[in-house]
């Protein structure tokens, strides 16, 4: 029993533990769940500290035969890569209960336990090293937000929610497929066995298999990124969700679509991935460029806020596609930041709409006199979504359009515009809603932060300065997944070019590379 | 007389489970005038013991595998599997129909001695190794089937559900007959593995054509028992008009036995030419696949959502058998077994919740049924999900081990195409999870009367298996694959 397994298992027992709960004892549920959160919280901090510099591949890892034929295994392990985001997730899944401890009144007890059965979810998907069991982890943590946004969200919910299952469920079949495919050639679903195949040759494509099966997995990934023309699920998911259910799916979920690109796409199928690049980025420019541009005339702010993640998922696409070291390392920490701000914003705009009861930006103004602190905090995190340096987004932009411009000029300047259009809805949104004058419902109804909501929102805010001011507390192991990958890449097209098409191997043939 | 012309007492251990489950039905039939209503209770609980004494002949048969009767039965692997499964359904079934019969006012022996007999039937069928077999197996699951589908005989949509599905059926069975004779005007022989050597010898005198005419008219008959298209016109109809227990029965049992018999028909007897038929159940797939899910979109009868759904999942089975391999052939009975226990679970929902008449079959009729009946409702989420192949699921193993058998044998297009429609179908298994979840509870949910205890049973079961299949798949797996084998 590793600590990494205690890290996933924790939340799956907070969820059976939850469903033996009498449901008409809210206060214990809300009790358990926060307990469960926080001490899976504290055992992943034991795996940032744990995790040595010195060793090269993943950590904590355990792998048993789960089903041994086809041969699947339960097979796990953490590097720089997937480390801080199991952190993010474990962090999120606590403040996510803390924001809804009053706001979520019916069916308490389900919230919760689809609450913890998510961080189950999410966590698998960012450990599991065996394309079967993150297939499974990748749709797992996709039926408890359906229910979290069918149940408790908004009016239009239930479009919402099956929107977004639609949308992923399409993407991941095929995906799906791509695995089979995957593993009828080498005979394992195991990622390093495979990535080991490839890289002596043992296992390679015809550039045009290659490309079918890099298009299979990189659409699944973009429509859960999202990348733009596939984004159109995201504005309704987010609107429609409860506060809880946004900051998991802005700050989490969608890291599990880049996350998949840079684990997935890139060192497997890295020349197709290399072919497709100057594409993929037209379309993440577009991306940041269109998903600034709309957020910047939106009169709901969740929906502002929404589109605002279209377009610093943009950035993360653009880093990855731009196959420098730089680019990588800062599209990792723009996912990061991404989870921090654009959460806490999410959560902060929970907090207005608990207290007026809207959404809408014209219903706001002048909340800065009723409310100093909470207008404080939103300006911070304002500043941090938009890129002030200090903040924590600073520094991935920064990287990424650095990274870019090594790639290719004229990307970063193209994805620099976001830059400064995300200063201009940003900035636009806080004077409306913060400054002018006080409207009677504002005075009435607008009050400041409260213990509980202070508790929710200050790690958040403390991640930004830190994320911001010192990086090397988190850069170093990111860069050391990022080399490998790239590494990776590099590697499997080199042997592609060195060796002669392989003839085609039927999975009896090919040995077991265990 | 031959010497061995009376069967040896291991010949009549090997078919004791049809001899057990027809002594059973026939005792119903007697207590049945003799008790009446009054024993209404105890007629299912002597089926269900007759089950289970079943159940345990077919495990005890397969200690001693081997051919009975000069080789026209075989209980060999292949078989003790469907044996188990098509009982296990109708254990499920009995204890789903409990309460229902009591509603509706026909807790009669009758019922549990039709179920019974077509149980028989589907166990012959599944043992077979030999055409005439095959076909009387076939008839006598069939016609309990055809009674048992108009079993409410005052309802009209019953009646109607009886009258086609018998008149159907019987056009159909008739194809399979001729197809019968045909091929053994041509080989001079009934039996499976001789028919398969008759094609392969070099000498025979069997002309291609009329070969492949004889397989095309078999196909067309097994295409309507497992309700593929283009055959599968009538199960819409049938599942919406009997009485849901029996829709539950018929989607599980029957239709298992069916592909059990497809199965062995061409992968043993008509396995020479496989490549010839193959072609016809590649398209017979995709448009099961495509016309079950697409048509369910639309259903606001649950009954007939899943009737289509159904459909569909025969045409997920096809595929199976498309590979024309042993995975494809573990692949459709993992599947099948799968398809069983999330179906009888969530008709069995179906029969709880429809009120006296079945008042209550509307997805609507569904709304709010986790506010009313939490426990109820999340084992037909469970169930749904399962359809739908949502990990850890046996609905999602059995689609995936299915999809690796076809890319295996390098299907790519029906793979896609088949993983497409999957994803197609979450549309309208989410409608009922939307409704029960998410809309204010209707008039049905609140007058749904709790669970009782067979008709808890007959969904937590089905849940249990449902997560066994999904997370620990290795035994039930291990075990197709090593009877996938005997099925060449």
């Amino acid at each position: 029993m590793t600590l990494l397994n205690l890290v996933l298992g924790l939340p799956a027992l907070g969820f059976f533990a939850l469903l033996f709960v009498p449901r008409d004892k809210p206060q214990f549920v809300r009790g358990l769940a926060i307990a469960m959160a926080l001490v899976t919280f504290i055992a992943s901090i034991g795996l940032a500290t744990g995790l040595r510099g010195d060793v090269a591949g993943m950590q904590f890892s355990t792998d048993v035969i789960w089903i041994p034929t086809p041969e699947i295994h339960f097979h796990v392990g953490i590097d720089g890569l997937s480390l801080w985001l199991v952190i993010l997730s474990t962090l999120l899944t606590p403040i996510c209960i803390l924001i809804s401890w009053r706001s979520i009144d019916k069916r308490v007890k389900e919230f919760y336990a689809f609450l913890l059965l998510l961080e189950f979810g999410l966590i698998g998907v960012f450990i599991s090293l065996d394309l079967f069991l993150f297939y499974v982890f990748w749709e797992v943590s996709l039926v408890p937000m359906y229910f979290l946004i069918g149940i408790w969200g908004h009016e239009r919910r239930i479009y919402a929610a099956v929107k977004f299952f639609l949308f992923t469920m399409a993407g991941s079949v095929l995906m799906l497929a791509a695995i089979i495919y995957l593993y009828n050639r080498a005979g394992t679903f195991d990622y390093a066995a495979i990535l080991n195949l490839m890289a002596g040759g043992k296992l390679s494509f015809s550039p045009g298999q290659e490309m079918l099966l890099f298009l299979a997995f990189f659409v699944a990934f973009a429509i859960k990124v999202p990348l733009f023309p596939l984004h159109t699920w995201l504005p309704d998911a987010h609107v429609e969700a409860p506060t809880a259910g946004s900051v998991m799916l802005a700050s989490v979920m969608l890291k599990m679509g880049t996350y998949g690109l840079l684990r997935y796409c890139v060192p497997l199928f890295s020349e197709a991935a290399r072919r497709c690049a100057p594409w993929i980025i037209v379309l993440a420019i577009i991306g940041i460029i269109y998903g600034a541009l709309v957020a910047m005339v939106q009169p709901n702010m969740k929906k502002l806020v929404a589109y605002s993640s279209v377009s610093h998922l943009g950035f993360v696409v653009l880093g990855i596609f731009s196959f420098t070291q730089l680019g990588f390392d800062g599209a990792v920490y723009q996912m990061l930041n991404h989870g921090i701000s654009t959460g806490a914003l999410f959560v902060l705009v929970g907090y207005l709409y608990e207290r007026r009861h809207s959404l809408a930006i014209a219903d706001f103004g002048g909340v800065a006199t009723p409310a100093p602190w909470l207008s404080t905090i939103f300006l911070i995190t304002t500043l941090a979504s938009i890129g002030l340096p200090t903040l924590n987004n600073f520094v991935g932009e920064y990287l990424v359009l650095q990274g870019a411009a090594q790639a290719n000029f004229r990307w970063a300047v193209f994805a620099a515009i976001g830059v400064i259009l995300s200063a201009c809805y940003m900035l636009w949104l806080y004077q409306r809603v913060f400054y002018g004058d006080t409207p009677e419902p504002v005075t009435d109804h607008v009050y400041d932060l409260n213990h509980r909501e202070w508790a929710a929102i200050l790690p958040l805010v403390a991640m930004m300065v830190w994320m911001g001011v010192y990086t090397p507390s988190f850069l170093p192991p990111i860069t050391r997944a990022n080399t490998a990958i790239l590494d990776q890449s590099r590697m499997n097209v080199r042997f592609r070019v060195a060796l002669p098409p392989a003839p085609y191997l039927s999975a009896r043939e090919v040995p077991h590379a265990r | 007389m031959r010497a061995d012309f009376f069967p040896q007492t291991v010949e009549l251990l090997r078919f004791l489970p049809e001899m057990v489950l027809t002594v059973v039905g026939t005792l119903l039939m007697v207590l049945e005038p003799l008790g009446g209503q009054r024993w209404s209770k105890l007629y299912g609980h002597i089926s269900l013991v007759g089950l289970a004494g079943a159940l345990a002949a077919a495990v005890s048969a397969y200690s001693t595998p081997g051919p009975a009767f000069s080789g026209m039965l075989i209980a060999d692997g292949f078989a003790a599997f469907f044996r188990v499964l098509v009982i296990s359904v109708g254990i499920l079934t009995v204890l789903a129909s409990y309460r229902y019969l009591g509603r509706e006012g026909v807790d009669t022996g009758e019922y549990h001695a039709l179920i019974l007999f077509s149980i028989v039937g589907q166990c012959i069928m599944v043992t077979a190794n030999e055409l005439i077999m095959i076909f009387i197996g076939l008839e006598i699951s069939s016609i309990a089937s055809y009674v048992l589908a108009g079993y409410l005989r005052d309802d009209k949509r019953a009646n109607e559900a009886a009258l086609k599905y018998f008149l159907l059926g019987s056009f159909a069975t008739a194809f399979l007959l001729y197809g019968i004779a045909w091929i053994y005007g041509l080989t001079g022989s009934t039996n499976l593995t001789a028919i398969r050597t008759a094609l392969l010898s070099h000498d025979s005198t069997a002309s291609p054509i009329l070969v492949a005419v004889s397989a095309a008219l078999m196909l067309v008959g097994l295409g309507f028992k497992v309700s593929g298209a283009p055959f599968q016109i009538w199960a819409p109809d049938v599942y919406q008009g009997a009485p849901a227990p029996v829709s539950a029965f018929m989607s599980a049992g029957p239709k298992a036995a069916a592909f059990a018999v497809f199965l062995r028909i061409f992968m043993t007897a008509f396995a020479p030419i496989g490549s010839g038929w193959e072609p016809l159940v590649w398209l017979s797939a995709l448009l099961s696949m495509t016309i079950g899910n697409f048509a369910a979109l639309t259903q606001s009868n649950i009954k007939r959502l899943l009737a289509y759904s159904s459909i569909a999942h025969a045409g997920y089975v096809l595929v199976a058998v498309a590979a024309r391999s042993e995975t494809g052939t573990a692949a459709a009975m993992f599947y099948l077994a799968a398809y069983a226990l999330m179906n009888i679970g969530a008709f069995a929902v179906i029969a709880h919740l429809s009120g006296k008449g079945e008042r209550f079959v509307g997805v609507d009729d569904f709304a709010g049924l986790a506010v009313r009946q939490p426990f109820t409702a999340a084992l037909l989420t469970v169930f749904l999900l399962s359809l739908i192949g949502v990990p850890l699921t046996g609905g999602f193993f059995g689609k995936f081990y299915i999809f690796k058998a076809a890319l295996e044998s390098h299907l790519v297009w029906l793979t896609v195409l088949g993983l497409l429609n999957s994803a197609v179908a979450a549309y309208y298994y989410l409608r009922i999870l939307v409704v029960m979840y998410m809309h204010e509870p209707s008039e049905a949910a609140s007058d749904a009367e709790p669970l009782g205890v067979g008709m808890k049973a007959a969904l937590v079961l089905p849940a249990l298996g449902t997560f066994i299949l999904g997370i620990f798949p290795s035994a039930l797996l291990a075990f197709a694959s090593k009877s996938a084998v005997l099925v060449r």
